[in-house]
């Protein structure tokens, strides 16, 4: 267990900020990686040394249960010190900015940041300002990768592959950052993907990401492979994105009846926290076609696999980009090459 | 050298698109206004500055119609002074202040101050753009008489859209009492929602919640319906959407009063440039998809768009460096603002430089009513000239700004047009690149 690196291919990322910018090949070794780790958890002594003397802080700065606990569980797994700090609020609200929150936690001279966040970039904007590693715990409605990865490898370990399967995500596409990570994942690994929900949360214009999108979940019930049940949230009632949750669980919600139509091998997954009787019925959640607690289990060796790379990661000479060149368009009096 | 009667501005290329002139000459000022243009010798070395200006273009000084300098209220990010001296950097003689201070320049006594603080930063000619409601909150009609009274040039609620289409009749009837236009800020402020960005693919990307087009194009299409049935004279403030463009277009087809502007990171950039969530690239209206910044410059190139002002609104760097959501809109401009007009409609879209500077000097002129005085180098007008050369690449580095603040879209840029020299009424106020 203490060879990981030998095999696998040369992971040279800071950061894990999102699955979009991701190849092929990287996302297979995380996954591979992780399907070593596994093991960990079954041994009595459920402990690697892999990250001895490195500082992991978890950085939450919104709420979350399963996703720190996970964090913290694998970084303790990999032997790093980890420190958890959880504020609800924003640096608005605390007087600072998300720059300064960056610059005071890298003159603590941490190694990796975990970071959750309410919004959209939140891990990107703090990922140049620091040379510690950033992985991404979901920032706003942008990406959660370790989630998706999490989510992928379930798949494969259930299914045995994820090329030419057909994913179906279903609900509120539009605002969730479980969706687009799984989106650019699935995809990077040939399956074909399925964003399922009313109009106002699964915009045409969603068919830009190389999604197949559907309004009518009945309609597509009989060929899904995954069926990835999206967390559903009440302030989306309230916002007046669709009438009520009871309308809303009658026409995507995943129940008996609509179980009889489904393929005996297909499977479920959800990210958590379940609204049982809204997005998928009791008797659904906790059938055999139900793979959301293999999800939990699978995400702490996902996230080991995770910190393990960043952590260990082949350094780059200075000054090698980190992310995309930002596109700018005029070619004449564009920025400095 | 102000003391001397005679400026005599030598050698250089005269364009000035209220007189339809290109050609190199010779411009001579007499005190405090543009005696002559043509081929002459000194009229007297003693009583004569004579500013060689061969191989460099003249013009008349640039008129923005669009700035907010944040004095009073906001002196951190920008003050009079500070805005003053970036203009004239810019090679702008005369800016437009919005009424977004606060307090609200919604009053006679407000206008007067910017006018006060404009001279006694003593350089560009400030002129402030009254509320038109209210503490611009909609409701009820500001002063205007008193604002005009004052000075203002304009009306607006700045970046407060009128929600109340009566509240916008009633503003567009009262100006007309004053001859003087209102400059509209077009978006449907339920449409927009907690919009951050143009609402389309790279929104979706990025998990940002978009503004789609149309909040902007509907309070277009109101307010031009509201301009007919009042006569009144109005001007669409920061255009983005080819929609916009296509509906002024109609509306000037009916020969009314309404004219429209649009900033250059509108169509010098596009909503891509928000990948990297930089606050610097977060405006209102925001970068839009490449088919609206084209059709902005379709729409510069036909005479739809009669002005490009700056939109210039300066934030500090900490108010940069928050999250994307909670970063302010808005970008500094004023220095920028000749440099990249001219690099990408001149040099990249093949514009003309009269056709550029119209938007630049004269039509801001008709629009505001300064175009007796101002935007133009005929004889008798006031001596606003701005000297440029636009033969130099040069780097846009925000750590050379005379502004106070550093949020630029357009950091890095490789661009031509260097202002070299500006006068104002005939005062030398920067010479070979630095303050008199």
């Amino acid at each position: 267990m203490e060879d990981f690196g030998k095999e696998r291919v040369e992971w040279t990322r800071k950061d894990l900020l999102g699955l979009e910018g991701l190849s092929k090949n990287e996302i297979y070794a995380i996954l591979d990686l992780a399907d070593g780790f596994r093991e960990v958890s079954t041994r009595s002594i459920k402990k690697v040394p892999a990250l001895r003397g490195k500082v992991v802080v978890n950085l939450f700065f919104e709420a979350s249960t399963r996703t720190r606990i996970s964090f913290e569980l694998a970084g303790t797994r990999l032997s790093a010190d980890v420190i958890n700090f959880s504020g609800a609020s924003s640096s608005t609200v605390k007087g600072e900015t998300l720059m300064d929150t960056a610059r005071n936690i890298q003159a603590m001279g941490v190694d990796i940041l975990v970071l959750r966040h309410p919004c959209s970039g939140a891990a990107y904007q703090i990922s140049r300002g620091v040379t510690a590693s950033v992985v991404n715990a979901g920032d706003g409605a942008h990406e959660h990768p370790t989630q998706a990865l999490l989510d992928i490898f379930t798949i494969r370990a259930r299914l045995n592959r994820v090329e030419g399967l057909k994913v179906a995500i279903v609900g509120d596409v539009s605002h969730s950052r479980v969706a687009r990570s799984n989106i650019w994942g699935l995809q990077k690994l040939g399956a074909e993907v399925y964003a399922v929900g009313p109009p106002t949360l699964v915009p045409r214009g969603l068919a830009k990401m190389g999604v197949k999108v559907s309004h009518y979940l009945d309609e597509i019930l009989p060929e899904i492979d995954v069926f990835n049940m999206l967390r559903i949230q009440s302030e989306r009632q309230d916002q007046g994105l669709f009438p009520t949750i009871r309308e809303y669980s009658r026409l995507f919600g995943l129940n008996r009846e609509r179980m009889k139509r489904v393929k005996p091998e297909a499977i479920i997954l959800h990210p958590g926290p379940i609204n049982r009787g809204v997005e998928i019925t009791p008797d659904v959640a906790d059938g055999p076609q139900s793979v959301i607690l293999e999800q939990v289990a699978n995400g702490l060796a996902v996230r080991m696999a995770v910190l393990y790379l960043v952590g260990t990661r082949v350094t780059q000479p200075l000054g090698t980009p980190q992310h995309p060149a930002p596109a700018v368009l005029p070619a004449a009096g564009g920025p400095e090459a | 050298m102000s003391e001397k009667r005679f400026v005599l501005v030598r050698g250089g290329r005269l364009v000035d698109p209220a007189t339809g002139r290109d050609g190199t000459g010779d411009l001579l000022i007499e005190g405090t206004r543009i005696r002559a243009l043509g081929h002459f010798e000194l009229p007297s070395a003693e009583d004569t500055l004579v500013v060689e200006a061969s191989g460099l273009i003249v013009t008349p000084g640039l008129i923005d119609m669009h700035v907010h300098l944040r004095e009073p209220g906001n002196e951190e990010e920008e003050t009079i002074w500070s805005g003053s001296r970036a203009a004239i950097a810019g090679g702008v003689t005369s800016v437009a202040c919005f009424p977004n201070t606060e307090p609200a320049l919604d009053n006679e006594a407000a206008a007067e101050f910017v006018v006060l603080q404009g001279k006694r930063a003593n350089l560009a000619n400030v002129f402030p753009v009254g509320a038109v409601t209210l503490g611009r909150e909609g409701v009820r009609l500001a002063e205007m008489g008193g604002l005009a009274r004052a000075g203002a040039v304009a009306f607006s609620d700045a970046d407060r859209c009128l929600r109340s289409a009566e509240v916008m009749r009633r503003g567009l009837l009262y100006a007309r009492l004053f001859d003087l236009p209102v400059i509209a800020h077009c978006e449907d402020m339920d449409l927009r929602g907690s919009g951050v960005m143009n609402y389309g693919r790279v929104a979706l990307n990025l998990g940002l919640p978009g503004i789609p087009d149309v909040a902007e194009d509907i309070v277009i299409a109101r307010d031009l319906l509201l301009a007919e049935i009042t006569m009144a004279t109005l001007h669409i403030g920061h255009m983005s959407t080819r929609g916009a463009v296509d509906l002024l277009r109609e509306a000037k087809a009916k020969k009314l009063e309404v004219t429209g502007e649009v900033n250059p990171p509108h169509f010098a950039l596009t909503e891509e440039s928000l990948v990297t969530y930089d606050p610097n690239f977060k405006l209102v209206p925001p970068l839009r998809a490449a088919v609206d910044a084209e059709a902005l410059i379709r729409g510069l190139r036909d005479g739809v768009i009669d002005v490009i002002s700056s939109g210039h609104a300066p934030h500090s760097t900490e108010e940069k460096e928050l999250e994307f959501v909670y970063a302010p809109p808005g970008v500094v401009g004023l220095e920028t603002l000749f440099p990249v007009c001219y690099t990408v409609l001149v040099e990249r879209h093949g514009f003309s430089l009269l056709k550029l500077l119209e938007k630049l000097t004269m039509n801001p002129a008709r629009i505001l009513r300064l175009s007796k005085q101002r935007g133009s180098l005929a004889p008798g007008m006031l001596a606003d000239v701005s000297v440029f050369d636009i033969s130099k690449e040069r780097v846009v580095r925000s750590s050379e700004f005379r502004s106070k603040s550093r949020n630029t879209c357009f950091e890095g840029w490789r661009v031509k047009g260097t202002t070299v020299h500006v006068f104002v009424s005939g005062r030398c106020v920067f010479q070979d690149g630095e303050f008199c």
